[in-house]
C-alpha cells in the first residue's frame, strides 16, 4: 500500500472522528479507535468523495481495522484506473 | 370508573400489498410480496432498485385535484385509509362523540416529498420562492389534521414522529386515552410516503437498504426494503361497540415502550426486551398466552439476531411455541407506517386464526433462534400476540393483542 494513501486515508479518518491523525496507524483496529457502525459508514462516505469511488455495502460490513480500509480503498482505486474511460 | 377495555372495530390499510385492508390481508394470506423495481423514483445509479410502493397510485381516484394538490401523498395515505376504517366501523357520529373522538397518527417524515419539490425549485431551478403550501404539505401532523377536517373530529389531534415507532407509540396512546375514557373513540394508525430521491438517497447511504430483496432471519438477508403507505384503526370500548352491535377484529390491550440509551442507530437486547415486559404487563398477560410475535424483522444485519435474542431474553423457552413473523418481507419497511400495517396484519391473523408469513425466507440465521412462519401463511389459534416496532433513536414499542371471541 502505499505511503500517499495511507497518509491520505489516516488523514480522513482523523478528520471524520474529530479525533488526532498521530493516533492512527494502519495496524489500529476500529474497536481501539472507538469507530462504531455509524461512524464506519461516515468515514467511507468521506473515503467515497474523496477518491470518486464507491465502496460496497457488504465489504463495508466486513472492514475491521486501518489497514483493511487503506487496502480495500487502493484496490477500488487500482480498479477504476484500470478501466476504460467511461467520458 | 373500572378500565375500560379497548377493541378495533374498523381497518383500513394502503400498502404495495393492497389498496384497502382486505386486499392487503388476502395478500398476507398468500404471502405474496409488494416489493417490485422502484418506478416513482429514478434509481439507476443507486446500489439498490426495489421497493415496496402502492402501485400504480392515482390520487384523483380518491380526491378531486384541489383537494390532491392540498395533500402530500402521505396525507393522501393518511386520509384514504381512516376512510376505510371508518366506514367499515360504521360509527356514526353525532356531535358529541365528534368531540370525544381522538385522532393519533405516526409518521416518520410527514411530508418529504413536498419539501423535496420545494428544494429542487430553490436549489436546482433557481427560483427563489417556493409553492406556499410546503409548509401545510410537509408537516408530519397532516395526515392527522385532514383526518380531522373530513369528520369534523374536534377532541385531540396528535401526531407521533419517533421515525420506525412512530405508528406503534401512537396505537399506544389511542388504547390508554380510550382505556381511561380521555376519548370515547379513536382514530389511530400511522402513514408514509418516502420515495423521493433526496431520502432515499440518505437510506443508500446508511447502508441498509438489500440490494435484492427483504429477508428476515434468514442467513441470507442484505438489508431492508423500503415501503410506503398508511393503516388506521378506529378503537372504541368494548361495551360500547357491543352496544352498538358494532364487528370487532380484536382487543388491544397493552402497550410497552422503553428507550435503549445505547446507541443513535445500533439496537440494543435490552430496551425491546423492556419493551416487551411493559406491554404484557400492561395488558396483564401471561408469557404462556403469547402465540405470535409479529416482529420488527426488519432484515438488516443488526436487526434480526438483536429482536431475536430479545424475544428469547422475555420468553425463554417458551419461544420454541411462539410463531414469528416478519411481514415487512411483504409490504416492505413503511417507516412511520409499519407499525399500523402490522397492527392491522396481527388483528387480523388472531382474528382468523391465519399467521402470515415471512416471505423471500430462504435459510434460518443460526443467531435467530426463533419460530419463523417461513414463506407460507400457518394455520394456528392464537388467543394473544405482541407486535413489536423498534426505532432508530434507540425507541422501543411493543402492542399486545388478544383475540375477541364471537
Amino acid at each position: 500500500m502505499s505511503e500517499e494513501l495511507t497518509k491520505k486515508v489516516i488523514q480522513i479518518i482523523a478528520e471524520t472522528q474529530r479525533m488526532p491523525a498521530e493516533k492512527i496507524s494502519p495496524a489500529s483496529t476500529f474497536q481501539e479507535l472507538g469507530i462504531d457502525s455509524l461512524d464506519g459508514i461516515n468515514i467511507l462516505f468521506a473515503l467515497e468523495n474523496e477518491f470518486n469511488i464507491n465502496i460496497p455495502d457488504d465489504s463495508a460490513q466486513t472492514i475491521r481495522s486501518v489497514g483493511e480500509m487503506i487496502e480495500g480503498v487502493q484496490k477500488l482505486i487500482d480498479e477504476s484506473a484500470g478501466k476504460p474511460a467511461a467520458g | 370508573m373500572a378500565v375500560r377495555r379497548v377493541v378495533v372495530t374498523g381497518i383500513g390499510a394502503i400498502c404495495a400489498q393492497g389498496k384497502t385492508a382486505a386486499e392487503f390481508w388476502q395478500a398476507l394470506q398468500d404471502g405474496r410480496s409488494g416489493i417490485h423495481p422502484i418506478e416513482t423514483v429514478d434509481v439507476s445509479g443507486f446500489k439498490f432498485r426495489n421497493g415496496a410502493e402502492v402501485p400504480n397510485f392515482q390520487p384523483t381516484e380518491y380526491f378531486d385535484e384541489k383537494t390532491a394538490s392540498l395533500l402530500d401523498r402521505f396525507a393522501q395515505f393518511s386520509l384514504i385509509a381512516a376512510r376505510e376504517a371508518v366506514a367499515d366501523s360504521r360509527i356514526e357520529w353525532t356531535p358529541e362523540l365528534r368531540e370525544a373522538a381522538t385522532i393519533v397518527t405516526g409518521s416518520c417524515v410527514g411530508g418529504q416529498l413536498a419539501q423535496d419539490t420545494g428544494y429542487a425549485d430553490l436549489f436546482l431551478e433557481k427560483r427563489c420562492r417556493v409553492s406556499p403550501l410546503t409548509i401545510p404539505k410537509t408537516m408530519a401532523n397532516a395526515g392527522a389534521s385532514h383526518i380531522s377536517l373530513e369528520y369534523g373530529i374536534t377532541g385531540p389531534a396528535f401526531t407521533f414522529s419517533t421515525a420506525c415507532s412512530s405508528a406503534n407509540h401512537a396505537i399506544g396512546h389511542a388504547l390508554w386515552m380510550v382505556r381511561n375514557g380521555q376519548a370515547e373513540v379513536a382514530i389511530t394508525g400511522g402513514s408514509e410516503a418516502p420515495f423521493g430521491t433526496g431520502f432515499l438517497r440518505a437510506w443508500e447511504a446508511m447502508r441498509v437498504v438489500a440490494p435484492d430483496t427483504c429477508r428476515p432471519f434468514s442467513k441470507e438477508r442484505r438489508g431492508m426494503i423500503i415501503g410506503e403507505g398508511a393503516a388506521m384503526l378506529v378503537l372504541e370500548p368494548l361495551e360500547a361497540a357491543r352496544a352498538r352491535g358494532a364487528r370487532i377484529y380484536g382487543e388491544i390491550v397493552g402497550f410497552g415502550m422503553t428507550s435503549d440509551a445505547h446507541h443513535i442507530t445500533q439496537p440494543s437486547v435490552d430496551g425491546p426486551a423492556r419493551a416487551m415486559r411493559l406491554a404484557l404487563r400492561d395488558a396483564q398477560m401471561a408469557p404462556e398466552e403469547v402465540g405470535y410475535i409479529n416482529a420488527h424483522g426488519t432484515g438488516t444485519a443488526a436487526n434480526d439476531p438483536t429482536e431475536s435474542a430479545a424475544i428469547r431474553a422475555v420468553f425463554g423457552d417458551l419461544a420454541d411455541h411462539i410463531a414469528v413473523s416478519s411481514t415487512k418481507s411483504m409490504h416492505g419497511h413503511a417507516l412511520g407506517a409499519a407499525g399500523a400495517l402490522e397492527a392491522v396484519a396481527t388483528v387480523l391473523a388472531l382474528q382468523s386464526g391465519i399467521i402470515p408469513p415471512t416471505a423471500n425466507f430462504i435459510e434460518l440465521d443460526p443467531q435467530c433462534p426463533i419460530d419463523v412462519v417461513a414463506n407460507q401463511a400457518r394455520r394456528a389459534e392464537v388467543s394473544a400476540a405482541l407486535s413489536n416496532s423498534f426505532a432508530f433513536g434507540g425507541l422501543n414499542a411493543v402492542i399486545a393483542f388478544r383475540r375477541v371471541a364471537g
